[in-house]
């Protein structure tokens, strides 16, 4: 019975054991689906998804930097060039102590604060495998330096690179600009695939401008990446197409012909070809080196050059706001004529004092005892402010302004050059939006003379007495003379004509004209430091006060110059265009504080007219023109 | 042990079973398993040189672990079941002591330790008691008769436990889980029933919370992270991460033997050891792991059979516990590798690199062929 119950129990313990062994084989069947399911969804349904993920982990594109075309003047000089430097980088997560890296390099190579300063401002802003950049411009020692103990320092690396340099250092400063590391704000404006190789970018002047041109497109190289990120081969390569080459119209001669000119004064000379609107030189004095701000120029460098008194940083020649004075003038006779104000022939008797109707107020001339009867020619010539007075109030404020503002005054003259700001022709409406008061028939004669709040740039006024010299033909100014991308045919831009401005008359142009020679040649005139020139030119002067004296010191004869701090003095205004018949070149010259601008002028103008022999004061050197021709 | 000695044994059992026998049968090899075994093998020392970047020495070292490997199985096949049932009491004391001994010898050296080191050999204990535990239950189990009383289940229950919270404290989550895997797939056989089984998960949910307290900061970031891997994509979520990019790369094809972009260039962590599947799913794709998979459950099939045609209530739970032991083991690796259950390092099943783990599943392979082999043909 014993036994029995045992057997009994026995085939029950097999029957379990067999119930729970097919039990389990159906779940571990399952779990099995569930495995292989999983896998069709990971291998079919996610399959895209992971392929991405899978190359991009292996894959990597690394951008190749474009090469930044150079720029040239217009006879093929080199402004702007590439030089193959050594620098040293950093990959930060390589460095296991970043401090003691920076003691124990700083043997080898001399680190300035600035250097030290900008790579830690740059160790911000990058990611821990981005290379860095600690120091460029090695020196020869100092590479070799390295080597001999690259591998005490891991994640330091000698690298060549091409950097910008600007071989005429100031003499361009404000017209070309510079380049500089790209800025959080200006990542925000560029396409920045385009630029994921680049860390430069140009931030003021022709460099600013043609950005597009000079900078090129990015290439690619496709590496093989293992997972610490070290490229294991090359699988392709996209080369970048280099940036084009520019050519500029600036003649760097004359340019530098023109910065010696105002050497040691503030001020500025723009001189424009009037027959294109191609602009010869631009000017601003004092100028900078460009080649400080490439890789971030130092605290103390920028906080001299910002504090300066003589505001090297300022680009007068295009941002200066000036009163024209006297140099406004012509173009005010021109808008008598344009509105059938006066004619040629029209005469007046200058007292020597003006006086509207219904003021007791009394304006008196430069030339206290007065010109007398003065036609055109001769209140262009002899400069007479009472015949202007008397034109600007028939003319009105109204017409002054639409007079002027189709010279190009009060508005961009549409230069390429990002910095140019429009200055200011006043109207009644714009002194009661901007000074809440109402305008005065004073304001308008002191605008006659352009005085006042009257603002013109010295690029203005040069593109203004081209248009003299064209006799009302128009044209942009502009700085690019053609571009040519490596490798290609040279593209010559082409000039830009705008609206010319008509006379009722095209005669009446020659009389402008003659007053304005009369400046030169007559005994009267006030323009005699062009006298004796080897070209027929036409000019006009003017002379802004910088402060208002006091009338009583206005009707004294004889004011001390001299007895003025130097920075309340005159500026000095010059205009001027030559050869009279076939005009080559038109100038504005501003000098400030100063009587220098038709000396200025005539120096520029010689040097541009005259073959190099003639030139009477040879301010060139032939020593800079060689440094300047590679 | 001489293999003149296990001759000599096998003479003694001679007289003990009659009729039909081979050289297989002779040398107590039982070949559909032994197939199985091979052809899984040998794929996975295929996947573990590509996993390896074509690294021979890994090749030739894991092939030295399953020469040893197929030797102790082939010792484990010679030794009678009666003789694991008679020694079941004494290997799983044995196994406990051990632990013990491992879990001083750690704490005196200040450090996780898992190994007993034996001068030439290193002994694991818990590998041991993977098998000790399946043996000392089956042979209880085969004392008292089933279906199982309460107290019986109660008494398992501490035999599980001891050893499994021993291994845990090693701390060794993965081996420590294998270890009730083992013994819980003796109490499912020995016919546990299904009322207890859904409290024991119910009582092992509330217990969670426990668990969590108990366990180490790295085994609770392991189950955050799979809850969500992309918590710490570049930390510990990059494991699961990169081998979920591994075999969806794939494809059904695969990228085919050595082209395999995410372990050649060290994406993929432990790409030779735990996460070697998904270097299977990127390389062979969806058709080489399925494969991989049929193979696993060819073996495991087997290992039923030799369960159901088992001729007491000893070797059969004692076939069955291996059996679904192992494949546990290999679906707690793939499912972690694929992504659907959280990481613990438990390697996959004789393809991992790795020897000691593979000496214990093929001696449990080699006690499945002794009992297969040792059967009275003498049935019910």
């Amino acid at each position: 019975m014993q036994k029995r119950i045992a057997i009994k129990n026995h085939i029950e313990e097999i029957r379990l054991i067999n119930q729970r062994s097919i039990t389990a084989l159906i779940i571990m069947a399952l779990l099995v689906f569930i495995l292989i399911f999983r896998l069709a969804y990971l291998q079919f349904s996610k399959h895209d998804l992971y392929t991405t993920l899978s190359q991009k982990n292996w894959l990597d594109l690394v951008p190749l930097e474009p090469t930044r075309g150079l720029i040239y003047d217009r006879n093929g000089i080199l402004l702007a060039e590439n030089i193959p430097v050594f620098s040293l980088d950093v990959i930060p997560y390589k460095v296991q102590n970043m401090p003691k890296m920076l003691a124990d390099i700083s043997r080898i190579v001399s680190l300035s604060e600035n250097d030290i300063a900008q790579f830690q401002k740059q160790l911000k802003q990058h990611r821990r495998f981005d290379e860095i950049l600690l120091k460029l411009r090695l020196t020869e020692e100092e590479v070799a330096k390295f080597y001999e103990n690259q591998y005490h320092f891991p994640g330091v690396m000698i690298r060549a690179r091409l950097l910008r340099h600007y071989p005429m250092g100031n003499t361009f400063s404000h017209v070309l600009g510079y380049i500089g590391r790209i800025s959080i704000e200006e990542l925000n404006d560029i396409d920045q695939s385009n630029y994921s190789a680049t860390n430069y970018i140009g931030k003021q002047g022709i460099e600013k401008f043609y950005e597009d041109e000079l900078h090129g497109t990015v290439g690619y190289e496709q590496a093989e990446n293992d997972a610490s990120g070290e490229p294991v081969r090359i699988l392709n390569q996209i080369k970048p197409i280099p940036g084009k080459n520019i050519y500029l119209t600036l003649d760097s001669q004359l340019q530098i012909a023109a910065e010696q000119a105002l050497t040691g004064h503030r001020g500025a000379v723009i001189a424009i070809q009037p027959q294109t609107g191609q602009v010869l030189a631009v000017v601003s004095e004092p100028g900078f080196d460009p080649n400080m701000f490439i890789n971030g120029v130092s605290n103390i460098d920028y906080k001299n050059l910002q504090e300066s008194p003589d505001r090297p940083l300022y680009n007068r020649a295009i941002r200066g706001l000036y009163s024209p004075a006297s140099t406004i003038k012509p173009f005010m006779a021109l808008g008598g004529l344009r509105y059938g104000i006066i004619t040629p022939e029209y005469t007046i008797y200058d007292p020597g004092w003006f006086k509207l109707k219904n003021s007791s107020h009394i304006f008196h001339d430069w030339r206290h005892h007065g010109h007398g009867m003065v036609n055109l020619e001769r209140a262009i010539a002899g400069s007479c402010d009472t015949y202007f007075w008397e034109l600007g109030v028939k003319l009105g404020i109204i017409k002054i302004g639409e007079n002027l503002k189709q010279f190009g005054f009060g508005d961009l003259t549409g230069i390429d050059l990002d910095e140019e700001i429009p200055g200011n022709v006043p109207t009644p409406n714009w002194k009661r939006k901007t000074k809440g008061a109402v305008w005065y028939e004073g304001d308008t004669v002191a605008s006659a003379i352009g005085q006042g709040y009257m603002q013109i740039t010295p690029l203005q006024l040069a593109t203004g007495v081209s248009t003299i010299a064209m006799r009302g033909e128009r044209f942009v100014p502009y700085l690019l003379m053609g571009q040519q991308e490596p490798g290609k045919n040279y593209n010559p831009s082409t000039p830009t004509k705008m609206e010319p401005v008509m006379l009722q008359d095209p005669n009446y142009w020659q009389a402008v004209i003659t007053g304005m020679q009369d400046v030169v040649t007559s005994p009267e005139g006030t323009g005699h430091k062009l006298k004796g020139a080897l070209y027929s030119v036409a000019a006009k002067t003017g002379t802004a006060q910088v402060y208002s004296r006091k009338q009583a010191a206005n009707e004294s004869d004889i004011i001390n110059e001299d007895n003025i701090p130097e920075r309340l003095r005159n500026n000095s205004l010059l205009i001027a265009f030559a050869p009279i018949d076939n005009p080559q070149i038109a100038i504005a010259v501003i000098v400030e504080n100063s009587k220098l601008a038709s000396l200025v002028a005539r120096q520029v103008l010689d040097h541009y007219l005259l073959p190099k022999s003639q030139v009477p004061h040879s301010q060139v050197s032939a020593n800079n023109v060689n440094t300047t021709i590679h | 042990m001489s293999i003149q000695r296990y001759i000599n044994e096998k003479n003694t059992f001679k007289e003990n079973t009659n009729g039909y026998r081979n050289l297989w049968q002779w040398i107590h090899v039982d070949v559909p398993l032994l197939s199985g075994l091979i052809a899984l093998m040998a794929l996975g020392l295929f996947i573990l040189y590509s996993a390896s970047n074509q690294d021979l020495s890994v090749v030739e070292h894991q092939a030295v672990h399953i020469g040893l490997a197929f030797f102790i199985m082939i010792v484990f096949a010679q030794i009678p079941p009666s003789n694991y049932q008679r020694w079941a009491f004494w290997i799983y004391t044995i196994g406990i002591l051990l632990l013990v001994a491992v879990l001083i010898v750690g704490h005196i050296g200040k450090g996780a330790s898992r190994w007993l080191n034996l001068g030439i050999i290193r002994f694991q204990p818990s590998e041991m008691m993977k098998l000790a535990i399946p043996m000392f239950l089956a042979w209880h189990f085969h004392r008292i008769h089933l279906p199982l009383s309460l107290k019986t289940i109660f008494f398992a229950a501490i035999i599980i436990f001891i050893p499994a919270i021993l291994t845990a404290k090693e701390p060794d989550l993965g081996t420590a889980i294998l270890l009730m895997v083992a013994g819980g797939s003796v109490l499912f056989l020995a016919g546990l029933r299904w009322q207890l089984l859904a409290s024991i998960t119910a009582l092992a949910s509330l217990c969670a919370p426990i668990l969590w307290y108990v366990m180490h900061d790295y085994q609770r970031k392991r189950v955050l992270i799979f809850l969500n891997p992309e918590r710490d994509p570049l930390g510990s979520g990059y494991h699961i991460i990169q081998s979920k990019i591994a075999i969806g790369s794939g494809g059904f094809f695969g990228k085919g033997w050595l082209n395999g972009t995410q372990s050649h260039l060290h994406f993929l962590p432990e790409h030779s050891t735990d996460f070697i599947f998904a270097v299977c799913g990127e390389e062979l794709g969806f058709i080489g792991s399925t494969i991989l998979i049929i193979l696993y459950m060819l073996v495991i099939a087997r290992g039923l059979y030799i369960t159901i045609n088992a001729q007491d209530t000893f070797t059969r739970l004692l076939a069955g516990s291996l059996t679904l032991t192992f494949f546990v083991s290999f679906f707690i690796n793939m499912g972690m590798v694929t992504g659907v259950l959280p990481v613990v390092g438990l390697p996959l099943p004789l393809v991992s690199y790795g020897g000691s783990s593979m000496v214990t599943l093929m001696a449990s392979f080699g006690i499945l062929m002794s009992i297969q082999t040792h059967r009275k043909l003498l049935t019910t």
